[in-house]
Formats: C-alpha cells, structure tokens, sequence
C-alpha cells in the first residue's frame, strides 16, 4: 500500500536529455525572462539598498504598470487579436508612448506608496516587522483594488511586435522580441548604474545608504533621496511591464505581479541586495537557472526551482554572489 | 489597563469563575444562533466552525511570530500539510493504510512537527525580513508540491476525507465540529499558556525582544527558534487535520499565499504575542465577511488597507502583546516596582530604539 505512493514514477523525472536538447533555446529564454526579473530586481535592491526595507509591494508597483501599458495599447485604438502591420517608425512610437505612461504609472504609485505606507513608519521609527507587514498590507490593496476594477480574469492580448525570428544561435532561434527585451535590460541597467554612481543625486543616494544620519548631516536632503529611489524603481519597473506583455501579451492579470515579485526578489538576493549589478547577474543567472531547471524536470516545475534556488541561496550564502554593496560602492 | 489589572489581581480560581460562563457561551453560540450575530450567507455553526479553525490557526501561528518575533508568511504550508497527512490517511482516494480520523489529528501533528523541523533547520539560521520571505518561498514550494506530485492529486484532490470504513464521517452537523475544535483550541490555549510561562517561554520572549542579547545572555536562540518553530507547525497541522475532516475533501485549491496573509492578519491585526487578541483577530479575519455578505468581496481590499493602517497607529494590534518576564513571579514582581506587572508592551513590534539601524 504504502509502495504505491512511494513507488510511483510520477514523483519527479530527470530528463537530461532533454536539456541537452534545449538547452541553447533555454539558454536564450533564460536571458530574455533575465531581462525583466534584472529590472524589476533593481528596484528591489535599491530601495533595500536605501532603507534596508523589502518593499513587498514592488510587484504590485510592476503590474500596475503592466496595465498602465494595456490601456494605453487600448486607448491607442489597438484590440486584442491579430498583430497590426505597422512601419517601424510608428511602432517605436507607439511602444514609446505606452512605456513612458507606464513607467509614469508605476513610478507614481511606488511614490505614493512610499509617501502613504512607509513615510509615517519612518517618522515613528517602526522596526524592519512593521515596515513588511505594512508592505504586505499595501501590496494586497493594490492587488485587489485591481481585481475590483478589472476583473478576476486576463486582459485579451494586444500585440503590437509579432515574434520573428531574428537570427539563429546554435540552433536556437532569436526573436526581435527577446533581442529588444535583452538590450534594453542592459541598456537600462546602463543607464540605472550611471544614475547611481556619476550623478549628483544618486551620490545622495549612495550616502543615505551608507549612513543616513551622516548623510544628512552633510546636507542630503535624505527625503529627497528616499523618494528619488522608490520613484527609479517605479520607473524601472513600468518599463520592465512594458518588455513583460511583449513577451507575455496576455500578462495583465491582478494577481500576475505576485509570482515575479518573489522571483525578482530572489534574483535580487542572489546577486546580492543592495548591489546594482548583483541585480542584473542575479537577474539574468536565475531566468537560465529556472529554465534550464524547466527542461530538466518539466514545465510544472520551473517555479519550484526558482523557490529552492531562493532558499539555498540564503542558506550558503546570504549576502548574495557579488555582496551587498550600495552602500559601499566606491565615492 | 485597569481592567487588565484587576483581572491579573483575581486569584487563579476566581479567573476561572469568570472564564467558566464565558466558555459555556462561546460552546453554545452555535446552538442559540443568536439573531444579530447569526451569519445570513453561511448557515451559523459552519460559520463558527471557521472562526474556530482560523482562531487554532491564529493560536499556532502567534506562537511563531508572536512569541519568538519570527515573521512566517508561509504558514499555509503547515495547514496544508496537516491537511494532507489525514487526507492521505482517511479518503478512499488514497492507496495509504486507512485510520481512524481521530488517529490522524496527533499523527498530523508529527508530521507537521517534521516538516517543522526540515524547514526550521536551514532557515531560523537568517533573520528577520529574509527569514519571512523564505518562508513565503517554503510555503510556496508546498503549494505546488501538491500541484504538481502525482500522489497528491493537484485539483481532483481526495474526496470523503475523514469517513470512516462504513463510509460516515466523523460528524454529520457542524456544530460538533465546532464543539471538537473548540475543545481543542482550549486544550492547546492551556498547553501553550504553561509553555510560556516556562524556561522556553522566556527563551521566546529574550529571542523575540533582543536575539543578539538572548545569544549572549546563554539563550541558545537557534534551537528555542525551532521549537517555536515546531509548536507552531504542530497548531497548524492540526488545524489542518480538522478543516480537512469537516470539509470531507482535500485538493490544491485552498492552501495559497492569501490565505497564509490572512492568517498572519488574523495575528498581527488581534495583537501578535497575546492570545486574547489573537483570538479576536481570528474572529474578526473570519467573522466578518460571512456576517456582512456585501463586503464579501471587498474583504482582502479591507483586510490590507487595514493593516497599513493599524501598522501606522498601533503596531502592536488591537489588544497588545504583554508577558510576564518573572513566571510565578507576579506576585514577586509587584512586590518589587509597587504595581502591578506592566512590564514592558514590546515585542519585536515595538518601536526600535533610536540610532541602532543595522
């Protein structure tokens, strides 16, 4: 009797051959799902980078963006359906249109948050629980608000980019939307990077995250600094929404942030919180990892592995594979 | 306050004088089915039984982030795993040896105690906020374990969970299920109120305050977090088994994250570390969506514009956290500051003290 349960073939299947197999496809899949977890982790890292707070809600952030980006396909008259013929000029711009407004979206509502949930828990110095209870809290009032208003169901897709491939790799096809999805991850990051350490505000920003009372001292404006940083993640994220439904048309869905929060958060910790480009290696490392994992067990599965992955991180080695480093990046 | 103090200055009898009626209530709630409270969408006792179940869960779950200051956002998995052990042990689904549902309470409960001990020994090694998100991934590592073996039968799930051999369960009307889980959580309140006024209570609340200073004050932190750890698990499963046996049916449906939020709103919104609150956060979690029926669907919206609320006005939940630090001291204690034992309301929910931002 008890043979049956524990002899059955059906527990987990190692299918190394076809990992083999798959494993450039996976290998260009895990890039490009990298892509989008490197930009929602960079939120993550630097807000915890700033107050040490995991802002739980960053996933409701993205996924108000995410339909910040549907509705503006929709407001632009696209519908769900076929793939319009546009010329490319056209389409940069609208892509651009609907990326800005998300990324206005998303940067609004991560401010908002920090204005509304966190900025009186700092005024009352609150300890770390309180502060992720209080993400909790708001992260289930985004998620819901979102359910009253759209529905417990998908949006229908809107495309406006039809997969295609590019070029091919060992075999492994490229798409225009994977190759848009990839550089733009690095671009960003690029671009995030030089933020944090060339300008003057993220040098502000910096300094809060290394010591905020010193910070202060030597004339931050540390409020500045704290909303300048949920508002780049907010950014990042809105345009992590936009490469997301590229990618995923079908993607705005209420609970749809839930799930890449947890995974871009673990991606955060693996390269090391606090740390930019732990974010992007940690990012792009965990999309190969889950989809390599993918073809080694089966689809059903890909989930559970970014979760062990998660945990063995933190087990062997907390500090994440580059460390956490905002703080101590150079001056 | 004063109410508090004066109850801490009855005897221990004349505190059970008071509580003896109040219990005999709450038993026959179901049966007087009371037309205020009466719930209109559900029929009232399943109603009760659900606060009941959500109150066993708040229980357990405050032993964990309560007591020990352990945030688990994935407690659902402990219920889950309760409820599986009695449905692979009871439901005619199942190729297991069948027992006698009763059978299965304790055995759930060691089995969740196990996996207690599996999750506990690699994660109570990080702290705070990474050990909740931890959590969340083990609690979610659970949920599609149950999606995803083939045992466990993902959605078709197990049916007549709890039958015994002539295929009856255990008990046909909610109410005595209700009266079972009643006794149960008055059984466990009592287990759980000697635990904490014991050796490993006070471990619990140093660990919880202070755990630098717990581990230097001689507090092995490590393995009193695990036995929170466990205790907590061994609540869950348990009430796992339960909701698993009144339901009669088991499947993947009914174990996700929301439902683990819920049960630490249930905590944090009653007061972690108090168990008078935390059974009214659970009455509260659970009560009020099947009373007002209207809000049904507002309800999670409420639960989490709640919680940053009361996070910013009072951290420490409605009825807050107390402990007495010196166990069998009270008297001791008064004697010394010249009051009553107002010692300290804070947890690991409590302000931090200023410039120590690690």
């Amino acid at each position: 009797m008890t043979a049956t349960l524990l002899h059955t073939d059906n527990w987990i299947q190692f299918d190394v051959h076809g990992l083999a197999e798959q494993f450039w496809n996976n290998t260009v899949d895990g890039l490009a799902q990298g892509g989008i977890y490197a930009l929602i982790a960079l939120g993550y890292t630097l807000v915890y980078g700033v107050l040490k707070l995991i802002n739980f809600a960053h996933s409701e952030v993205f996924i108000v963006g995410a339909f910040a980006t549907w509705l503006t396909y929709y407001a632009l008259g696209f519908r769900a359906g076929t793939t319009p013929q546009l010329p490319v000029f056209e389409l940069i711009g609208f892509l651009l249109v609907a990326g800005v407004v998300a990324m206005v979206a998303s940067g609004a509502v991560a401010v908002l948050l920090e204005r509304v949930a966190y900025k009186p828990l700092r005024d009352r110095n609150a300890p770390r629980l309180v502060f992720l209870i209080t993400a909790i809290g708001a992260s289930f009032a985004i998620q819901q608000t979102l359910k009253l208003i759209f529905g417990l169901n998908q949006q229908p897709q809107i495309r406006l980019v039809q997969p295609r491939a590019v070029f091919e790799i060992f075999g492994a096809s490229v798409t225009n939307v994977y190759l848009i999805l990839f550089v733009a991850a690095i671009v960003l990051w690029f671009v995030t990077d030089f933020f944090v350490n060339r300008t003057r505000l993220g040098r502000g920003i910096r300094a809060v995250a290394q010591d905020p009372d010193t910070a202060t001292l030597m004339g931050v404006n540390k409020e500045r600094v704290i909303i300048v940083t949920f508002l780049v993640g907010g950014l990042l994220a809105g345009a992590a929404s936009l490469f997301y439904l590229m990618k995923i048309p079908q993607g705005a869905i209420y609970n749809g942030g839930f799930l890449l929060g947890i995974k871009a958060f673990t991606a955060a910790v693996l390269g090391g919180i606090g740390n930019l480009r732990g974010a992007l290696v940690g990012g792009l490392l965990l999309g190969l990892v889950e989809n390599y994992g993918q073809s080694l067990f089966g689809g059903e599965w890909k989930d559970i592995v970014a979760f062990v992955v998660l945990v063995v991180v933190l087990m062997f080695r907390p500090t994440g594979i580059l460390g956490e480093s905002l703080g101590k990046a150079r001056v | 306050m004063s109410l508090r103090e004066r109850w801490n200055a009855l005897s221990r009898p004349a505190q059970w004088a008071v509580l003896l009626p109040v219990v005999a209530l709450v038993y026959f709630l179901p049966v007087l089915d009371p037309p205020v409270i009466a719930t209109t969408g559900t029929d009232f006792p399943t109603a009760m039984f659900d606060v009941a179940r959500y109150a066993l869960v708040a229980v357990g779950l405050n032993v964990v982030v309560g007591q020990a200051g352990l945030l688990d956002l994935g407690y659902v998995g402990f219920f889950a795993v309760g409820a599986y052990v009695t449905a692979l042990f009871t439901s005619p689904s199942s190729s297991l040896h069948k027992l006698p549902f009763l059978w299965t309470l304790p055995l759930a409960m060691v089995v969740t105690m196990i996996f207690g001990v599996i999750l506990g020994t690699p994660t109570l090694r990080l702290r705070g906020d990474y050990l909740a998100i931890v959590t969340l991934g083990f609690g979610e590592i659970i949920r599609l374990l149950a999606d995803n073996v083939d045992p466990l039968r993902g959605q078709r799930g197990f049916e007549r969970v709890g039958a015994d051999n002539a295929g009856q369960p255990l008990f046909t009307h909610a109410t005595q299920w209700y009266w079972l889980t009643v006794t149960i959580i008055i059984a466990v309140l009592l287990l759980v109120g000697n635990l904490e006024r014991s050796r490993v209570g006070r471990a619990w609340v140093a660990i919880r305050e202070d755990e630098d200073v717990a581990e230097i004050m001689g507090v092995p932190t490590y393995k009193f977090k695990i036995w929170a750890f466990v205790m907590g698990a061994a609540i869950g499963g348990l009430s796992g088994a339960l909701y698993a046996g009144k339901l009669g049916f088991v499947n993947n449906q009914s174990f996700d994250v929301v439902t683990s939020m819920l049960f630490l709103a249930a905590v944090v919104l009653g007061g972690a570390g108090n168990k008078v609150g935390v059974l009214l956060g659970a009455a509260v979690v659970a009560y009020l969506p099947m009373r007002f029926v209207q809000i049904a669907k507002y309800n999670y919206l409420i639960f989490g514009l709640a919680l940053i609320i009361l996070m910013i006005f009072r951290p420490q939940g409605l009825l807050g956290a107390r402990q007495h630090l010196l166990a069998y001291g009270r008297q001791a204690y008064q004697r010394l500051i010249g009051r009553g034992d107002q010692i300290s309301g804070d947890s690991a929910l409590a302000p931090e003290k200023t410039g120590g931002r690690s």
